[in-house]
């Protein structure tokens, strides 16, 4: 046997070593690099940041005093153990970037979360990302709709000014604030035009029925803008049967889907996809393996009660498959032949965007779609960004680190 | 096989570790209870950086031979290194996952020798 035979090339010190988001994801980095994904375009349609550590920035943002009195005194979220509903998605600090992302150190400028979401995306070989927030996402829970209100316009305002107006590669579906269908017009009317504004975004934990003529116009006028409405789904563990949930792992395997299926379910079978034929409707962060269960659920009633669902003309699945769907968390089933199946029920090909969920606890990296042996290279590129371009009429601009490898391919080929 | 020098022992403090990388190999040496460990810094799931998470002691539900339940409880004997990406969980002392055998971790195999700490690659 030799000693040090084989030379070592680097040592790293984890007692000492502080976090850093590029270290944190470097064999993201290799998996990207290895795959050569600078040569395609990568789309993450759902990805989040913590605008909650924004919270006194937010509050300038808020025009009513008393409730920006409020944010200054308690932020945006509380979560301590007492909190209901089960939120502790960080696994009791086994999941380092929750309790460590805070003391990651970034320069004065640009702003701290422009700075994050490029090294995460960096990363990850991702071009273009599509931001949501974190603790806003269970706001439509709140009895205090004007709460609702002022923190949908205030956030909406904080975002395009601080973050999304300073990075093209940065893009957001703004919050709807869904509990007052007068202001999700104003709301449309006056951020529909910003710049990184790809659509705006409803939170799947409340209780008013998609199918409200109180919606009408804001389907609408989004349908007249070419504007995608997104369902992002959520935990919503105070559901009475969900409120049963005494694990973390059981409320967001089935809320998750919960929220999602409920509200397609009244958005098909109230026929909306009929009154608004052009609306790009997006369901995002309810993962896929529910999705064949409710085509065969609603396709198999629909037959036997067509007077429930008379605006429809084809059956429920078909209007399905013309919807889009976010990937993650895509379920890594034993059974690979189940997500083929999924992939081909709802076409995946056309239908499907690929979405990190980056930094949350369930994230996925483009290698789940890429590495999948069922597709072909064209379907890959598709889902990973070719659909969110044509869905969101982007402009397809690779990433700086990206156009650099090429021209480092190119020279090196030379 | 070569056998590579990690560091002096007394340089890994009680629960640390160290991310070793010989070109494209990242092997992580982990210091528990006195004794090291050396896995491949990969975790089979995702790719992550199993080795530079936390190890933290499995859990389990107390229930007694009537079915009831006491509580949720840390096995304190069952050590589990936990991937930082998504929470994958590892025995420590064999590298194999907690929730489906199939899954392990390149193990390698640690020397004490004269105060210092060796892997076998």
């Amino acid at each position: 046997m030799n000693v040090a035979d084989r030379q070592v090339t680097k040592v790293r010190d984890l007692t000492t070593e502080p976090f850093n988001t590029s270290t944190h994801l470097a064999h993201a980095q290799q998996q990207a690099d290895a795959r050569g994904y600078e040569d395609f375009l990568i789309v993450d349609v759902d990805s989040h940041h913590y605008e909650n550590e924004a919270s006194t920035e937010i509050a300038d943002y808020v025009e009513n005093e008393v409730m920006r009195n409020e944010i200054l005194y308690q932020g945006i979220s509380r979560k301590g153990i007492s909190t209901g509903f089960g939120q502790y998605q960080d696994l009791g600090g086994r999941l380092v970037r929750y309790p460590r992302r805070k003391s990651e150190e970034v320069p004065e400028t640009p702003h701290r979360d422009i700075t994050l979401m490029r090294r995460w995306m960096d990363a990850m070989g991702v071009d273009i990302a599509c931001m949501f927030p974190t603790p806003l996402l269970n706001l439509g829970l709140s009895p205090r709709v004007d709460l609702e209100v002022e923190l949908a316009m205030g956030y909406n305002r904080w975002l395009c000014e601080r973050v999304l107006q300073e990075d093209h590669r940065l893009k957001s579906m703004l919050y709807l604030p869904f509990n007052d269908p007068e202001a999700c017009l104003k709301v449309i009317e006056m951020f529909g035009d910003k710049p990184g504004v790809i659509g705006f975004m409803v939170t799947s934990t409340r209780y008013r029925g998609v199918y409200d003529n109180a919606y009408v116009r804001t389907y609408r006028m989004l349908e007249e803008r070419g504007l995608p409405l997104g369902f992002h789904t959520g935990l919503g563990g105070q559901e009475p049967g969900l409120s049963t949930c005494n694990r973390f792992l059981t409320l967001h395997a089935l809320g998750f889907a919960w929220h999602n299926m409920l509200h397609l379910s009244n958005w098909v079978i109230n026929g909306l996809p009929e009154r608004f034929p052009k609306l790009k409707v997006m369901w995002i962060e309810a993962g896929l393996a529910w999705l064949p269960f409710l085509m065969q659920r609603l396709d198999n009633e629909y037959m036997m009660r067509h007077s429930d669902a008379p605006l429809l003309k084809r059956k429920p699945s078909e209007y399905m498959r013309e919807m889009f769907y976010t990937s993650q968390p895509m379920e890594m089933v034993d059974n690979a032949r189940a997500l083929e199946l999924t992939f081909e029920m709802i076409g995946a090909e056309t239908q499907l965007l690929y979405s990190s969920d980056y930094p949350h606890w369930d994230m996925d990296l483009p290698s789940v779609i890429y590495d999948l042996p069922f597709l072909t290279e064209g379907a890959k590129r598709n889902i990973l960004g070719g659909n969110a371009q044509r869905v969101f009429n982007l402009d397809p601009v690779l990433s700086e680190r990206k156009r650099a490898r090429q021209a480092e391919k190119a020279r090196a080929s030379a | 096989m070569s056998e590579i020098l990690v560091a002096a022992r007394d340089d890994i403090p009680e629960g640390g570790a160290r991310i070793i990388e010989i070109g494209n190999l990242e092997i992580g040496v982990i210091r528990h209870e006195d004794a090291f460990y050396a896995y491949r810094n990969f975790c089979p799931h995702q790719g992550g950086p199993v080795c530079e998470g936390i190890r933290m002691a499995g859990v389990y539900d107390d229930v007694d031979p009537e079915g009831l339940f006491h509580g949720q409880k840390f096995d304190k004997a069952d050590m589990h290194i936990v991937c930082p990406w998504h929470g994958y969980e590892y025995r420590l002392k064999d590298g194999v996952n907690v929730c489906d055998a199939r899954l392990k971790l390149r193990k390698y195999e640690v020397t004490e020798r004269d105060g210092n700490v060796y892997i076998t690659v």
